[in-house]
């Protein structure tokens, strides 16, 4: 249950009065409950447990962490 | 694919593992607390990359190995009543009961559904609106708020047939727990990224404060585990004992708070029995009073059962840590993830299937 890894955001809908996604983890889609990342946006990468979107990932950090990775010597 | 290739680079691996190597003086023992980077560490075969001196220790991070037998003989009396349908994560149709498991008990006429979400399993409630649907509950802070949030739907949609039997726990008391024993072998900690993501790391500065030893939050890939044990052996060379932040494209030092205050809307904290480990105080979610009406265990009567373990399984050790998956007797003879004796075994996080998997294939 905690293997999440990160998917897509392709589109987004509302079903039972929440706020839902399209995500496309490596092309398999799949439907995720967006309520708790309320500023994701189409195209942007959830990390989904259990069908449910927990973090929006921060391509920022992403790209500190591994230049900071690269330098390394 | 983004945000996955680029943490599997095996030149940036090769770099890494040659920096731990340069980077360690003494001998130290490392705990990866969950399951999923048990697995990750066993299927990139990431031990046979670091220094000798650096010892990794699986830790308990696997919910379903952690849910006691007794939660899960429950679901199989309710999996078996006439007019139910017991809704489960995929992970627990293997797990041993005390005499029979949901998979066996699917095959034997019980309507068991697997689902991916419990927003699935609410569908089901709602679309067999004649059929008691009972969810079986379990995880970690990383599921909890999801399964909070299928009770609170329940709850809002005013649903009379959707039950959860529900067994969460939490990480850090059990970490806590398994800190404070004579018998610990643990120098540092790579924090569970998800349940980080979720909850924050608050609850891990103050176990490091607490226990003088350093913890690095840390993602599931294999440079993700690699920058956790690197950033894990510098602070221990260096006497800190702070908490760093090695997954900050996904965790912040607060967590997700719309999601821990639907978990805290729906549950509240309370002492939780651990498969293989025992009673921990304040370790575990139950369901607040509000939401009694959706509680399986009050609805339906599956209180006072006698449950009983197998004799030769040695789960508890390996989920404390204390021993390895591949020193107990039974592994890969009488137990296997075909005819699992214990949950870990089973579990997609658990150590023992791990071992099973990456093992014997490296």
């Amino acid at each position: 249950m905690c293997l999440a890894i990160p998917g897509k955001i392709t589109g987004f809908f509302i079903e039972n009065g929440m706020k839902m996604a399209k995500v496309s983890f490596s092309g398999v889609i799949k439907t995720v409950c967006t309520e708790w990342v309320p500023e994701a946006k189409i195209g942007d990468y959830v990390i989904s447990h259990a069908g449910t979107a927990i973090s929006l990932l921060d391509p920022k950090e992403a790209e500190e962490t591994l230049s900071l990775l690269d330098e390394i010597n | 694919m983004k945000y996955i290739d680029e943490y599997r680079d095996p030149d940036l691996v090769r770099k890494l593992a040659v920096k731990i190597a340069g980077s360690i003086k003494r001998k130290w023992s490392i705990m990866e607390i969950c399951g999923g980077q048990t697995h990750a560490i066993m299927k990139y075969n990431l031990p046979e990359l670091l220094p000798p001196e650096i010892t990794l220790i699986h830790g308990p991070g696997c919910p379903v190995c952690v849910t006691p037998l007794e939660k899960i003989d429950k679901a199989l009396v309710l999996a078996s009543s006439e007019g139910t349908i017991l809704a489960s994560f995929g992970d627990m149709m293997r797990v041993p009961g005390s005499s029979s498991d949901l998979l066996k008990a699917k095959a034997e006429g019980a309507d068991v559904r697997i689902v991916y979400s419990p927003l699935d399993a609410l569908k089901i409630a709602i679309s067999n609106p004649d059929r008691n649907v009972v969810f079986f509950a379990i995880g970690f802070e990383t599921t909890a708020p999801a399964n909070a949030l299928a009770l609170i739907q329940a709850a809002r949609l005013e649903l009379t047939n959707f039950f959860l039997l529900s067994s969460h726990v939490l990480v850090p008391p059990a970490i806590h727990t398994i800190l404070s024993s004579d018998d610990t072998l643990i120098d540092g900690l790579l924090a569970p990224g998800h349940v980080c993501t979720v909850t924050g790391y608050g609850d891990y500065i103050d176990l490091a404060n607490k226990f003088n030893l350093p913890i690095s939050v840390t993602g599931f890939e294999p440079i993700d585990i690699l920058h956790g044990i690197l950033t894990t052996v510098q602070m221990l060379e260096s006497g800190l004992h702070e908490v760093k932040n090695c997954y900050s494209r996904s965790v912040n030092s607060k967590g997700n708070l719309h999601a821990l205050k639907a978990m805290y809307d729906a549950f509240e904290v309370c002492d939780r029995q651990w498969r293989g480990i025992g009673l921990i105080p304040g370790s575990g979610l139950a369901i607040r009073d509000k939401y009694s009406a959706f509680d399986a265990e009050k609805h339906f009567p599956i209180n006072n059962m006698i449950s009983k373990e197998p004799e030769i399984c040695i789960a508890g050790e390996v989920l404390r840590g204390i021993s390895r998956p591949s020193d107990c007797p039974a592994f890969g003879i009488s137990c296997t993830p075909e005819h699992p004796l214990g949950a870990p075994m089973v579990s997609s996080e658990g150590a023992c299937a791990a071992y099973y998997h990456y093992k014997l294939l490296h």
